[in-house]
């Protein structure tokens, strides 16, 4: 039952947030502000994750590919879809969902404790349309651009590392990076990509909302976000695997 | 003004509110008092729109607030400023952009005339001087006169300050509830002001209602509260040192120690009752 209702909660939240704008241009100044903290705040670890998630899928492919009979430029194209089709779009919402929603969590529930929402409520503002859809919104535009530099970047730190133990050339890595690739692919990403970002901002928005209670509380519902958050991505994960790799 | 119609809020299977009936009067400083868990801030969320009612209307100047649709809410409380016990300032927030924050909202005036008007409730909350401040570099009483100065940024015609004395100190309770009742007269608002210091109740209370078990329980005004036979509001009130002299006084009456004269009239005409020495005292 808890589920359920947590679900028809979420969901009235998510309905709630549909109304006009009291004064566009504060939303526009929240929108942007929502995209500097999601987008640059988590540049720094995206960037770090992607060339070590790249570098270490190209020495573990060229580990597994011992037969002389494989051509070495396989290893780009597997470490090229691999990344593109997984480690991009899950891995770094994986991480996203403890940096982005933790944040997101903390920010409203404290907001919430410390009767700041309830301030905005008496302003006459809607808050689930101040404060949720603008972190809703920066997420569906920011993180897709992560996702798509996540995969730049892996399959650059892939090449690298590469290069640097000596496993495969620099040209050799290009040429296999270009051959048999599937636009189809980079298009699941993407799909991907939006689903967590949407996934990503909203569930930790929901339980940073409607904490209850104080500083524990807050912990709490940041910890719950998180959990939630991830178990949620790998669903969706499965889910559009399924409906989108037939 | 505001009328309060039976209005009942419950949680779970707990009753908070029994029914509430009430008009605040307009213009004037009105007092929610009562002890902890009496339901004065239910009462006061119900006011304002934070909780829904379960049943009863709560009118705004005859427009029933229960009834209305989101958005004729928000014309309401477009009227509405708010103290909150914690002041709820933006933290992140400057004071100067805390204040300026409902002006950015929901006016069209041009950045000086917002700095302009920023400055003059600063000034009216004598805080001139602390726009670039942060909330964390000020003190306690200096955030909910902050509090207040953003309250009354849109001039409001209603409002409304939980607790404004928690966590302040004696002596600056008594410039806040100064100022809450300076700002009252000056800007002619609705002010509802829920507290249980009765230090406040003496100062401003020019009409208080006393909550007991989430009913009113009395209601009335600074000078007639002392003189009140309701038990339990003589329990609540004078359970506070500050009354002790006063209900000495009571008790001096009633035994026909007090000067005779002395009435309601001339109650009326003091800040506070005054003792007049028995007659073999002189």
């Amino acid at each position: 039952m808890t589920f359920f209702s947590e679900v028809g909660n979420y969901l009235i939240m998510i309905k709630g947030m549909f109304s006009k704008p009291e004064n566009w241009r504060m939303y526009w100044r929240e929108f942007m502000h929502q995209c500097s903290e999601i987008g640059i705040g988590s540049l720094g670890i995206v960037v770090i994750i992607s060339v070590f998630m790249g570098a270490v899928s190209t020495v573990q492919t060229a580990y597994q590919l011992t037969s002389p009979l494989i051509p070495r430029y396989t290893i780009a194209q597997v470490v090229r879809d691999t990344v593109i089709l997984e480690f991009a779009p899950t891995l770094v919402s994986i991480v996203l969902s403890g940096v982005v929603g933790s944040k997101i969590a903390g920010e409203l529930g404290n907001m919430r404790v410390s009767e700041q929402i309830d301030a905005l409520e008496i302003m006459g503002i809607n808050t689930k349309a101040y404060l949720v859809m603008p972190k809703i919104i920066a997420a569906l535009v920011v993180i897709p651009m992560l996702i798509v530099i996540a995969a730049v970047l892996g399959i650059w730190g892939g090449q690298i590392a590469g290069a640097m133990a000596g496993i495969i050339s620099k040209d050799e890595f290009q040429k296999g990076l270009f051959m048999g690739f599937i636009p189809y692919n980079a298009f699941f990403a993407m799909a991907k990509a939006y689903t967590f970002a949407f996934l990503i901002s909203s569930i930790p928005a929901y339980y940073g909302y409607n904490v209850k209670g104080g500083a524990l509380e807050i912990g709490r519902a940041s910890t719950r976000a998180v959990v939630v958050t991830c178990v949620s991505v790998l669903f969706a994960d499965y889910i559009l695997a399924a409906i989108l790799l037939k | 003004m505001i009328e309060v119609k039976n209005i009942k809020k419950g949680f779970n299977d707990r009753s908070v509110l029994n029914g509430v009936n009430v008009n605040m009067h307009p213009g004037q400083c009105n007092l929610i008092i009562g002890s902890s868990g009496s339901g004065k801030t239910v009462f006061m969320k119900c006011l304002v729109g934070l909780f829904q009612p379960d049943s009863g209307d709560i009118l705004y100047d005859g427009n029933n607030f229960t009834k209305m649709n989101v958005d004729q809410k928000k014309e309401i409380r477009k009227q509405i400023g708010m103290l909150f016990q914690g002041s709820a300032l933006f933290s992140s927030m400057t004071v100067e952009e805390n204040i300026i924050f409902p002006l950015d909202m929901f006016t069209n005036y041009s950045r000086k005339q917002k700095i302009d008007r920023v400055n003059e409730v600063l000034d009216r909350v004598n805080l001139k001087g602390a726009n670039k401040k942060f909330p964390a570099e000020i003190s306690g009483g200096m955030m909910k006169r902050v509090g207040i100065a953003r309250a009354i940024v849109l001039n409001p015609k209603y409002l409304f300050v939980d607790e404004p004395n928690s966590g302040l100190d004696p002596q600056t309770s008594g410039l806040i509830d100064q100022l809450i009742k300076e700002i009252t007269v000056e800007y002619n608002i609705t002010t509802i002001v829920n507290t249980h210091d009765m230090n406040s109740v003496m100062e401003i209370g020019d009409h208080i209602i006393y909550m007991y078990q989430g009913s009113k329980e009395w209601e009335g005004n600074n000078k007639e509260i002392i003189f009140s036979k309701n038990q339990r509001l003589n329990e609540f009130i004078f359970a506070s040192e500050f009354l002790r002299d006063a209900k000495d006084m009571r008790m001096l009456e009633e035994t026909g120690k007090i000067a005779n004269d002395r009435n309601m009239e001339q109650l009326t005409n003091d800040s506070a009752p005054t003792l007049v020495p028995p007659p073999e005292a002189e």
